[in-house]
């Protein structure tokens, strides 16, 4: 594979990445090069110069205190497939990311900010209500997950700002998250993706949030699946009928391809909505 | 037993291989070389109206660009077809396309430059205008009037059409049957991907006139052979073809390709050696493309089940150019398999190959065979439900038995051995096949969709005698050769002219000349894949490297042993023929006197002294064997398979799998276990995941990795083998081929069970790959369009 010709600048620091990013403002910005590189093997991408901040150790912190979790965007897959302190949901997704090799190499901060509609973590933090603090030269700030993606591999990410740090809730008390997919038979990205966090206190969902991915342009939240469920009795039959409930927060413009159709691919929103859904329950309790 | 042959051990070749120390052509680097990258068309069909080369030329870096046009004047002839019967339409295959693109990736010019980087950056300078032509891509509607045409000189895109057996018996039997099941099927186009993708590297010597290719090919030898006579004229002697290790093949790098020719022709040309690696989308659309055909099939039977007469009419895809063996596979190679494990009295084939704007397709592991397998195992079963029979029973009743070999099919094979009941037998009870089927009543009671497969298979392996695969079109004999060079310290070096691309000959063959010698393996080297080193040789493919390969070392192994032993009685001073050649220590002793003895050793070093021979006798020790078996070899197989399929999303899980092959002889279990659970693991990647997909337009769609599943571990569960051995009477080691069982079988046993799976449902037939969103929408069919 032989991509287009390129400079390679590396930050040390976060600082510096900003430095070289202003100084550079064509440039495109690497971490674990697993989306950037084989684009531009197949000279899809042709990016001039390469900003690697895959070694800045400002991006590489990760913190558990108080019910919360923080989780430095440099942090790779392999690392957070293997903790036990960020919500299921997310560490069973990092865990289904590609192959060892993509996952020791890959990180959460340069997944989202490629935004691929067909990756696993926007999924799964826009369920969990993740924040995405950002970095840049006018200071930094907080987006909420479900502000951050806004279209098919298009974030609210402005340019000179790059990723720093994910927040979210740890599954507290008697509550449990999940993740379910189905994969792309060849490139294993999720053709359809649901995540799911629920608290079910006294039998009762007292809290979900649902959200699907893989089939919609942006990683979408499922508002109506919430709102079916919150209330109801922790039964098989009420997670089937509010799971079926996905199909009013889909919109328009499901994606198909040679391995699954559009219409196939929206029947399946359910069903792994309610797969999601069943484990996150089973994890509550 | 010897000390070796049927032991399981370990590979002699992995080390290197798994520290990284193979020595593939990529990792070849020659003083002053260049490297070159090829122009490849985004069309599927379409005229060149001009190349322009200039701005590419002028890159810094880029040596030379050339086109077809300059390989024409510079006179390389097109690449020839080596399997042609009667009345075929040979349509002309340039190394580059001159005038018209036929294919995504065909070929339109070459860059060399100093650099990899520097020849891919000039490609995007080469400015082609294109005319765009309509394409054809089914293998059926190319055969249609009206469709695009592929070539002037093939009309209706018909190349070839092969038919073999009595048509009008077969429709009187089919006509008189009690009962006919009737099938359209399709088996789906594959892409091969081996591991290591494709490389050539030449050197031009002006000095001596010589050319060397280095090229990542299972038999050099026919491939020096095709240079000299046909694409490059350099003559035989002048021209070392070398394929050191060789990453995979799966019969991809069997063929004789463009870059073959385009390489070495540029390497003379610019006076300076050149080298090219495809890149994996390159592989993608260039490596020799497996299966296609569209086929419609009946199975005609009484009754109670047996096979009377089976019809079959096909349309082989061949793709956009006639790849070197492409027209044997659904042919010779296809409907003489459709006996398979059956006394069917009467088959009648055809099959119409047919020109497409598709990469050309030919071998692919199993060859012809696994598509007849698929279509006669896929008929039986169908006929077992609707007999209402067991599948296994229905076979069973079938069945060609022991005592009828060799047993003379009616689509011209000989069968030379076998015992399938036994297969069977070994099958069913490692399957546990009655709980199987209790698990999968009980699950049926739950409302699961569980499933259980069963198939029967055959193979011709070990091409072959060569009067019959000539006579059936082939254009060269398919012989082996097998030296065994003794040096003087008693070090042996064994030359063969099969090659081994990740099927371990250099452990498997050295089992077999340690035994025949009575050696230790650590004593002996294997040697392939180089013309110059070995005598001439045809290489691998069609499991023939043990049986074929295997039975020339045999031969030459005698005639050591037979020189060794006239020597031994010439120094010990007694007659030849009360010498015992031990084969467990490789000491020679007189009969009955175990201290008059002589050992491997001492005979090597007294040729080389050569004082003290017997009168007239040459001073050396070295044989070389050309084996031309008498008859095919016939591995068959009884493969089990159990699967859940998911009623809400079609997902099929495959729960269990047992193999039983007899495959003769053993030399190596461990090896031959390997190569079946290999195999079953690409079969069932063509039962539910494999497709190289193009659409309506001629697009490659599976153009990548990305869209390209292959089979992974996480797919499967444990492969149980397990095997029966009914020697092959075919060659002096009683091997039959072990390659490619495993493929053949496992496509159609996963299919099989993922059918019994819907059955309840009264699905009948789905084709490949067995994709999720086909199994529900299946299902929700059912239902009557629910879900």
């Amino acid at each position: 594979m032989y991509p287009p010709k390129f400079d390679y600048l590396r930050a040390d620091s976060a600082a510096n990445a900003l430095e070289l990013l202003a100084a550079n403002p064509d440039a495109k910005v690497m971490a674990g090069g697993h989306s950037l590189i084989p684009a531009m093997n197949l000279r899809l991408a042709d990016p001039g110069t390469i900003i690697d901040i895959g070694r800045v150790a400002d991006f590489k912190d990760f913190s558990a205190n108080g019910g919360i979790v923080g989780i430095g965007s440099g942090i790779t897959h392999a690392m957070i497939a293997a903790s036990s302190d960020v919500p299921a949901a997310l560490s069973e997704a990092a865990g289904l990311i590609g192959d060892p090799q993509v996952r020791n190499r890959g990180t959460i901060g340069g997944n989202i900010a490629h935004a691929d509609p067909a990756s696993d973590l926007p999924t799964v933090l826009v369920a969990l209500g993740a924040a995405i603090s950002t970095v840049s030269s006018s200071g930094s700030r907080m987006i909420q997950a479900g502000d951050f993606f806004v279209d098919l591999f298009e974030t609210a990410l402005m340019d000179g700002e790059l990723v720093a740090e994910i927040t979210m809730d740890q599954d507290g008390a008697n509550t449990g998250s999940a993740y379910a997919k189905l994969s792309n038979p060849a490139s294993r990205y999720a053709m359809v993706g649901a995540a799911a966090r629920v608290t079910v206190e006294g039998g009762v969902f007292t809290a979900v949030s649902v959200a699907v991915g893989g089939l919609t342009p942006k990683a979408q939240a499922a508002p109506s699946v919430n709102a079916a469920l919150v209330g109801k009795a922790a039964t098989a039959d009420n997670i089937a009928a509010a799971a079926a409930a996905v199909q009013n927060d889909l919109g328009d413009d499901v994606m198909g391809d040679i391995h699954a159709s559009a219409d196939y691919r929206r029947q399946m929103a359910t069903v792994f909505v309610k797969r999601a859904l069943t484990k996150a329950t089973e994890r509550a309790g | 037993m010897g000390n070796y042959v049927g032991k399981s051990m370990k590979r002699v070749e992995d080390p290197r291989f798994i520290q990284g120390q193979g020595k593939y052509v990529a990792n070849l680097k020659i003083y002053g070389m260049t490297h070159a990258a090829i122009k490849r068309s985004p069309y599927p069909h379409a005229k060149i109206n001009s190349i322009n080369t200039a701005a590419a030329e002028a890159l810094e870096g880029v040596i030379a660009v050339f086109t077809g046009k300059d390989l024409v004047e510079g006179g390389v002839n097109p690449i020839p077809c080596g399997f042609t019967p009667p009345d075929i339409k040979l349509p002309p295959h340039h190394a580059l396309a001159i005038d018209r693109v036929r294919h995504v990736g065909d070929g339109v010019a070459v860059v060399i430059a100093e650099t990899a980087y520097i020849a891919h950056d000039a490609l995007d300078l080469i400015e082609v205008d294109y005319e765009p032509l309509p394409a054809v891509v089914d293998a059926k509607a190319a055969a249609q009037a009206g469709a695009p045409q592929v070539h002037d000189e093939v009309p209706n895109n018909v190349s070839f059409t092969w038919a073999i057996g009595d048509e009008a018996a077969v429709n009187a039997a089919l006509a008189a049957a009690d009962h006919v099941v009737e099938l359209d099927l399709i088996n789906q186009r594959l892409i091969p991907n081996a591991m290591e993708p494709r490389a050539a590297v030449a050197q031009w010597d002006s000095a001596m006139e010589q050319m060397t290719v280095w090229t990542s090919s299972q038999n050099p030898h026919t491939i020096r052979l095709l240079l000299s006579a046909f694409t490059l004229g350099i003559p035989e002697h002048k021209l070392r073809v070398i394929s050191p290790d060789v990453g995979g093949g799966f019969g991809s790098k069997i063929f004789h390709y463009a870059e073959e020719v385009i390489v070495p022709w540029a390497a003379r040309k610019i006076g300076r050696p050149v080298k090219w690696v495809a890149t994996r989308s390159e592989s993608h659309s260039t490596d020799a493309h497996g299966r296609d055909h569209v086929t419609h099939c009946k199975l005609g039977m009484s009754k109670d089940g047996i096979f009377q007469a089976l019809h079959i009419e096909n349309y082989a895809n061949m793709g956009a150019y006639l790849s070197l063996f492409a027209p044997m596979i659904p042919t010779a190679l296809y409907h003489t398999l459709m006996a398979g494990l059956y006394k069917t009295p009467v088959i009648y084939g055809v099959t119409y190959g047919t020109m497409t704007n598709t990469t050309p397709v030919d071998a692919y592991r199993g060859a012809g065979r696994p598509e007849a397998s698929y279509v006669l195992e896929r008929l039986i079963d169908i006929a077992s439900r609707d007999l209402n029979m067991d599948p296994i029973e229905l076979r069973r009743k079938n069945f060609i038995q022991p005592d009828e070999f060799p047993y003379q099919t009616p689509v011209a094979l000989l069968y030379d051995s076998g015992n399938y009941d036994a297969v069977f037998d070994k099958a069913v009870e490692m399957a546990d096949y009655s709980a199987m089927r209790a698990e999968q009543a009980t699950a049926r009671a739950d409302g699961r969709l569980v499933g259980v497969g069963v198939s029967g298979c055959i193979e011709a392996s070990g091409a072959g005698p060569s009067a019959v695969v000539v006579s059936l079109g082939a254009a060269i004999g398919l012989y082996e050769s097998g030296a065994i060079r003794v040096h003087p310290t008693g070090k042996v070096t064994v030359l063969t002219g099969a090659h081994s691309h990740g099927q371990g000959h250099e452990t498997s063959l050295a089992q077999i000349v340690g035994d025949e010698l009575g050696i230790p393996v650590s004593d002996i080297e294997v040697i392939h894949g180089d013309t110059e080193r070995l005598p001439y040789g045809v290489g691998t493919y069609a499991s023939r490297s043990m049986a074929v390969g295997g039975g020339a070392l045999v031969m030459s192994a005698q005639k050591i042993r037979d020189k060794i032993t006239r020597i031994a009685a010439h120094q010990l001073e007694a007659a030849v023929e009360d010498m015992v050649y031990d084969r467990a220590t490789g000491t020679v002793h007189v009969k009955g006197a175990p201290d008059k003895s002589k050992a491997f050793g001492e005979i090597a070093f007294a040729v080389t002294l050569a004082n003290n021979l017997p009168a007239g006798m040459e001073p050396a020790l070295e044989e070389t064997s050309y084996f031309d078996p008498p008859n095919f070899t016939f591995p068959n197989s009884a493969h089990i398979a159990k699967v859940e399929v998911d009623k809400d999303s079609g997902e099929v899980t495959l729960l269990d799998y047992v193999a039983v092959d007899d495959v003769g002889n053993i030399i190596n279990p461990l090896l031959v276990e390997g190569q079946i659970v290999g195999g079953v693991a690409q079969g069932v990647g063509q039962a539910l995941w494999e497709h190289g997909a193009y659409d309506a337009n001629g697009q490659l769609l599976s153009g990548t990795f990305m869209d390209y599943a292959m089979p992974r571990a996480d797919g499967f569960p444990n492969i149980r083998v397990g095997r029966t051995v009914t020697p092959s009477p075919s060659n002096p080691l009683g091997v039959k081929g072990a390659g490619e069982m495993g493929t053949i079988a496992g496509t159609v046993t996963v299919v099989n069970a993922v059918m019994d799976a819907l059955a309840p449902l009264g699905v009948r037939h789905l084709d490949m790959p067995l994709t999720a969103e086909k199994i529900k929408a299946a299902i929700a069919a059912a239902n009557g369009g629910g879900n």
